[in-house]
């Protein structure tokens, strides 16, 4: 129940900075994922938050108190671990009782806050078991009823799913999405490297790269407005296809002479300056269509291979003469509706409406400047 | 799929073989002590203990003593030699069979069984093999009778006298109680700092942390002899002089070092989300360390007590250097190697006896502490 305030935050080793320029402002009750490539830096930026990894650059501000030099204890966080972490020579009762005991808390209080904690997490049954006689789900909810317990400002999960089989990685994530509609005012940072997981628990998302934040915003910002090639290959499953053009027309809408023939409209605005300038059209595969008879396409080529996955036909297309395999532009991918297989080793012309065509120069989205959306209004919102 | 089945059930079997050809081999002098231990001292020195239960041959030394009748041209003796006052208590489980007798000491078995032997003075002596003899004399026989060596078949005996002879005769009762009263706090005073020091080298942040471990390994490697002198000295200085405090000191010294080494390498090896969950829990050091830590290292807690017990419960060298001499704060180690070595060097029973003593109470240890000694501690809490 607070907020969070970062100001330029940074952390290195040494001479290593493993993040710099950290800004990020976290309002009461949200619930932020980081999200990011493995190696990027999150826990270590959740760990700062919660006083376990010390701050070697910038301010960090819980509720409009400086934390840089708090311990962990009186940040008024709790942290859920990747492992779990439970004690494991305690049961799961003493587990969530740890941190009321040292806080000197009475019989009564602590035995209220563990029924109450255990009720919600439906850990009734099992509250005189050692952690070793639990499964793994099990484990995990005395992990985050440990910090229920606490009645924390600021919940910290560190990939708390990524140990769980897939069944109940699905079912666990709707368990901590209706806990944290049963307690709207607390605030929660989730870390994970699942970008799922992400776009269905986030009220924002905050994607981590290359040491700094790429991009904050709700889910669907990221889908739909990817500031940069990074967030728009990084969100959405098959990846964004990222097409070589040249911009040919400015202005409101922008078009793009594509590399392999044809041509693309879209929807961002460009400036004069953008004329001619060399750029990525980002369509994503679902957003592809084929193009009319005689029509504009954006991209033609062979079909490769068709994945029909029922209500949708994944179509993998060969690059044709350009086997440019550096900066992974490998296959191009359209998802179309229905049942295509019969379209294997045939000539497609795909297209897209220009309200689902991004366009990137030098990486970053033409719709931002200096990480501010230039026309929101570019967008029409259909 | 068959022969790698078959394969590593071989491979199991030479292990499996290995292991017993490994425990027999250690059992069999600890069972040669035990044995002995309850052995007589003249069976000990005549066949191995492996021969424990089968009848030996000994020679006894016995006088007749039967009643003296007179008869035509003499005096005449009869009775069994086995019941004769000076061996009686030998061939208490029953009757035994002499192989040959004699009644010189330099010659205990001159005449074979049955025989009539001339003992000169116109004496004669007959011991038949079931133990019965004749002695006649043309003169009365004073009020001793002949003096009767014979040799016979003895069966085996065992006995408890060799313990009692260990347990009070000697003042091991209080060389056992100052073991205890070395070992002990020899052990516990180590256990206490070590357990602090590597909770501190493993998992606290200060500066010169990596020195100090460098210095504890360095110090693995000197040999305790080296300290003997200067720290005798030290000890005299400060007034401590031969004491057990000395000795506790001592020990706690030298099996510093390995303690500290052992538990930190434990503890720096239990997972860091334990000991971060703790500390965003609230948990100070002390908090964690009591709560946490010593808790979950048991096992390194145990070996090395087990390992640090056994070092000083044998200990002979730090205990003839750091205690004082007198009888009274004699441990059981240099109580043996003084006082039984020196002075019953032959005695096999009591040695046997005294080695299987010492023994004893490392055992005992070994086996209450060898159930902290198990896996899974952790299961449970990280994956
Ligand atoms: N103690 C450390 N010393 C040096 N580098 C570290 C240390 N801890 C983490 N790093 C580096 O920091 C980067 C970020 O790590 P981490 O935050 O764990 O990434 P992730 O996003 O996968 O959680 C990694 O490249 C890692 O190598
Ligand atoms: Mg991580």
């Amino acid at each position: 129940m607070a907020d969070l305030k970062l100001t330029e935050v940074a952390k290195s080793y040494g001479s290593v900075d493993v993040l710099k320029h950290i800004n990020l402002d976290i309002a009461r009750g949200e619930l932020i994922v980081f999200v990011g490539p493995s190696g990027c830096g999150k826990s270590t930026l959740l760990r700062m938050i919660a006083g376990l990894e010390k701050i070697t650059g910038g301010e960090l501000q819980i509720d409009g108190r400086v934390v840089n030099n708090v311990p962990p204890a009186q940040r008024g966080i709790a942290m859920v671990f990747q492992s779990y972490a439970l004690y494991p020579h305690m049961t799961v009762r003493d587990n969530m009782a740890f941190a009321l005991k040292i806080a000197k808390k009475s019989k009564d209080e602590i035995e209220a806050a563990i029924s109450k904690a255990a009720r919600i997490l439906q850990l009734e049954p099992y509250l005189d078991r050692l952690p070793k006689a639990l499964s793994g789900g099990q484990r995990q909810r005395v992990a985050i009823g440990r910090s229920i317990v606490r009645d924390p400002k600021v919940y910290l999960f560190d990939e708390p799913l990524s140990n769980l089989d897939a069944a109940l990685r699905v079912a666990t994530r709707i368990e901590i999405a209706q806990l944290k509609e049963a307690m709207p005012d607390s605030t929660m940072i989730y870390v994970t490297h699942d970008q799922v997981e992400a776009m269905t628990l986030a009220s924002r998302i905050v994607v981590l790269a290359g040491g700094g934040i790429s991009q904050v915003g709700t889910p669907l910002d990221l889908y739909e407005r990817p500031e940069n090639e990074f967030v728009a290959q990084f969100i959405g499953s098959p990846a964004m296809n990222l097409l070589p053009g040249r911009i040919t027309g400015t202005g409101r809408q922008t078009a793009i002479a594509m590399s392999n023939g044809g041509t693309a409209l879209s929807d961002y605005p460009s400036t004069d300056a953008d004329m001619g300038a060399e750029v990525k059209v980002g369509v994503r595969p679902e957003d592809f269509r084929a193009a009319d008879e005689g029509g504009a396409h954006i991209f033609a080529g062979r079909v490769d291979i068709t994945e029909a996955l029922g209500e949708v036909t994944l179509l993998y297309f060969e690059t044709g003469e350009s086997t440019d395999t550096e900066k992974g532009d490998a296959a191009v991918i359209a998802k179309l509706g229905g049942t295509h297989s019969n379209l294997r080793g045939h000539e497609v012309r795909l297209t897209a409406e220009p309200g689902k065509v991004h366009v990137f120069r030098d990486g970053k989205s033409l719709l931002y400047r200096d990480g501010k959306l230039t026309a929101p209004e570019a967008i029409p919102a259909e | 799929m068959d022969n790698i089945a078959g394969h590593k059930s071989g491979l199991s079997w030479v292990t499996n073989i290995s292991v017993v050809v490994l425990v027999v081999l250690w059992l069999i002098p600890t069972v040669g002590l035990f044995v002995s231990s309850f052995r007589e001292r003249d069976q000990i020195s005549v066949s191995g203990w492996w021969q424990a239960p089968f009848s030996v041959e000994l020679t006894y030394r016995t006088r007749g003593d039967g009643e003296v009748r007179p008869v035509d041209g003499g005096y005449v003796m009869e009775g069994n030699i086995f019941d004769t006052g000076e061996v009686r208590s030998s061939f208490e489980g029953g009757a035994s069979t002499v192989s040959a007798f004699g009644d010189r000491g330099v010659a205990p078995a001159e005449y074979p069984a049955g025989t009539v032997a001339e003992i000169g003075d116109g004496e004669t002596l007959q011991v038949n093999a079931d133990g019965t003899y004749i002695y006649t004399s043309v003169e009365e026989p004073g009020n001793r009778g002949p003096r009767v060596y014979f040799e016979a078949e003895t069966p085996p005996q065992f006995t408890l006298d060799n313990y009692r002879n260990v347990l009070t005769a000697d003042g091991m009762d209080r060389a056992f109680i100052n073991t205890l009263t070395v070992t002990i706090p020899a052990t516990v005073i180590p256990i206490l700092i070590a357990a602090f020091a590597a909770y501190a080298l493993a998992w606290m942040d200060f500066p010169g942390r990596g020195l100090l471990i460098a210095l504890v390994v360095g110090l693995l490697v000197v040999p305790l002899q080296l300290a003997l002198v200067p720290m005798l000295n030290l000890h005299q200085r400060l007034g401590i002089g031969q004491s057990f405090l000395g000795i506790w000191l001592a020990h706690t010294g030298f099996g510093l070092p390995l303690a500290v080494y052992l538990l930190r390498n434990y503890m720096v090896g239990l997972p860091r989300d334990i000991i971060e969950s703790a500390k965003v829990d609230g948990a100070t050091d002390f908090q964690l360390f009591v709560k946490i830590i010593l808790p979950l290292s048991f096992p390194a807690l145990a070996a090395f007590a087990i390992f640090q017990f056994l070092w000083t419960w044998n200990d002979l060298l730090v205990a003839k250097v750091f205690l004082p001499s007198d009888d009274a704060s004699k441990v059981m180690t240099v109580k043996i190697a003084d006082d039984l070595l020196g002075s019953r060097g032959g005695d096999w029973g009591i040695l046997a006896t005294a080695a299987f003593v010492s023994i004893a109470v490392p055992l005992v240890v070994f086996f209450t502490m060898q159930r902290f000694l198990v896996r899974g501690l952790l299961a449970g809490s990280v994956k």
